[in-house]
């Protein structure tokens, strides 16, 4: 059994992703995984606070990693606007001494100190690099042979800071999925943006930027694609039928987490996975499989 | 010589902000601006912006809607052959012109960061539905009629939570104890 401190982020817990919550927690049962929810986490601030302001920002990521500080486990997360926030202000801490004399002062009037030890994960980066590949296609029960997926990494899970994974041409999903017997499709746009909450604010910019995507996919003959953000799912899911109506396109293209993906191939059942989340039906594609 | 003097204090100044040391090393090769998915829609693209900060157009730098298109892709950070952390850069000049009260070009990216932190800042958790009504009532009332037939999707698929998620009291009272600590200390930069 490997333990670790899980922090869902506000879209996974309760919010429009909880199937990603829930299908993490099925497979990490599958592979041996404890994921203990940080208590009392708050959201991370995200891309919004740290443009407008930074030193909040620092202090919502902060009290998160003083609590994870306690447990002395690393700190895993399914979300890339998470994994950024959370690593971000790691970085920012050691890097700038005036910053950190004003978080650390901000969060003694919490009761609270960080010694900077947490090391903040990816979901991706635990099920691929501590449990492994071997370990995970040994689980599988119903091999995806045939299945044709468009491994999506989006940015955050890979950029800025020198991660897991290649910044520009990552592969571990890639891996992944052919580790669970389905067949990775080249997929050039791999780490482009999905336009991330500017699907918000600039609705027709983030559209054309999630039709790029949808059409590099289609035409590498993906099936399905799967995300590892809560974000980029929804964006490519919820509003493919926007970017139809715009572009005057017929994507039908399911958009599924990869933890959902891999809990299929586990045998797992919908109830644990959520499938009936996905606002593009999945079940044809996964036929097969279910 | 005055414009000498000009110049320089707006590049102090972006250099003195956390993210911003790097704009003195800039040689205008423009790989951020090829690599920003968004750089066609910006009124100046990331690599004119430095320039224009090094030739001390405050003003004009701050009020373009250019940083508020910035994705944080960080394509650009990864890229840059010179090392400058060119995401934290449009972060720092978007701050920063928030601060000034400087316009914002015709972008409502700044109104809804500004809606998503309301509510970070008051619950410690974001309730995407309550998020997204209120950042069009702010902005455009009658957009947010466009948003029914995706609050409808999201709520037959069981994705809508209306309730946000809420900390325990002793959580909450120490976050906000956090934060309005941190306010009074100012902004990082």
């Amino acid at each position: 059994m490997k333990y670790y401190t899980y922090f869902p982020g506000c879209s996974s817990s309760e919010g429009g992703a909880k199937a990603y919550g829930w299908s993490a927690r099925a497979i990490s049962k599958v592979l041996d995984i404890e994921l203990i929810e940080l208590d009392d986490w708050n959201c991370c601030g995200s891309t919004p606070y740290s443009s407008i302001d930074e030193l909040v920002s620092f202090c919502l990521s902060a009290r998160n990693l003083a609590l994870a500080e306690k447990r002395g486990l690393d700190l895993v997360t399914p979300c890339s606007s998470c994994y950024v926030s959370l690593n971000r202000t790691n970085s920012y801490l050691k890097e700038y001494p005036d910053i950190k004399a004003r978080v650390d002062e901000a969060l003694a009037a919490g009761d609270l100190e960080y010694h900077g030890t947490v090391r903040v994960r990816h979901l991706l980066d635990v099920l691929v690099n501590d449990i492994g590949y071997g370990e995970i296609s040994s689980k599988v029960k119903r091999s995806l042979s045939g299945l044709k997926i468009a491994p999506y990494y989006g940015c955050q899970v890979v950029r800025p800071s020198p991660g897991f994974d290649h910044p520009e041409f990552p592969q571990s999903l890639d891996k992944l999925i052919a580790c669970l017997g389905g067949e990775p499709v080249p997929f050039p746009l791999k780490s482009r943006c999905c336009g991330g909450s500017l699907i918000i604010s600039e609705e027709a910019l983030a559209l054309d930027l999630i039709r790029k995507l949808l059409d590099c996919a289609l035409s590498n003959g993906a099936e399905c694609l799967v995300t590892v953000c809560p974000l980029c799912q929804t964006n490519l899911d919820v509003y493919q039928s926007r970017v139809n109506k715009r572009f005057k396109t017929s994507f039908n293209l399911p958009i599924l987490f990869f933890t959902q993906l891999m809990g299929v191939a586990f045998g797992l059942g919908d109830e644990e996975l959520g499938l009936k989340t996905c606002i593009v039906p999945a079940e044809e594609a996964l036929a097969k499989y279910l | 010589m005055e414009k000498m003097i000009r110049t320089d204090a707006f590049v102090n100044e972006i250099a003195a902000l956390p993210g911003g040391e790097g704009v003195r090393l800039c040689i205008q090769c423009g790989t951020c601006t090829a690599s920003c998915p968004n750089a066609d829609r910006m009124e100046h693209t990331p690599s004119q912006l430095i320039a224009m900060a090094r030739a001390g157009m405050r003003d004009e730098v701050l009020s373009s809607d250019a940083m508020w298109y910035c994705l944080s892709c960080y394509l650009c950070t990864v890229r840059c052959p010179r090392g400058i952390k060119q995401t934290d850069l449009m972060h720092a000049l978007e701050s920063l012109a928030v601060r000034e009260g400087l316009s914002h070009g015709r972008t409502l990216t700044p109104a809804m960061y500004r809606s998503f932190n309301d509510f970070v800042y008051s619950l410690g958790s974001l309730p995407e539905f309550g998020f997204m009504t209120w950042f069009h009532l702010l902005t455009n009332p009658l957009r947010a009629f466009r948003l029914v037939p995706v609050m409808l999707k999201l709520l037959k698929r069981g994705r809508l939570s209306i309730r946000a998620r809420r900390l325990t009291p002793q959580g909450t009272r120490q976050l906000r104890a956090v934060l309005d600590r941190a306010e009074s200390l100012g902004g990082a930069r």
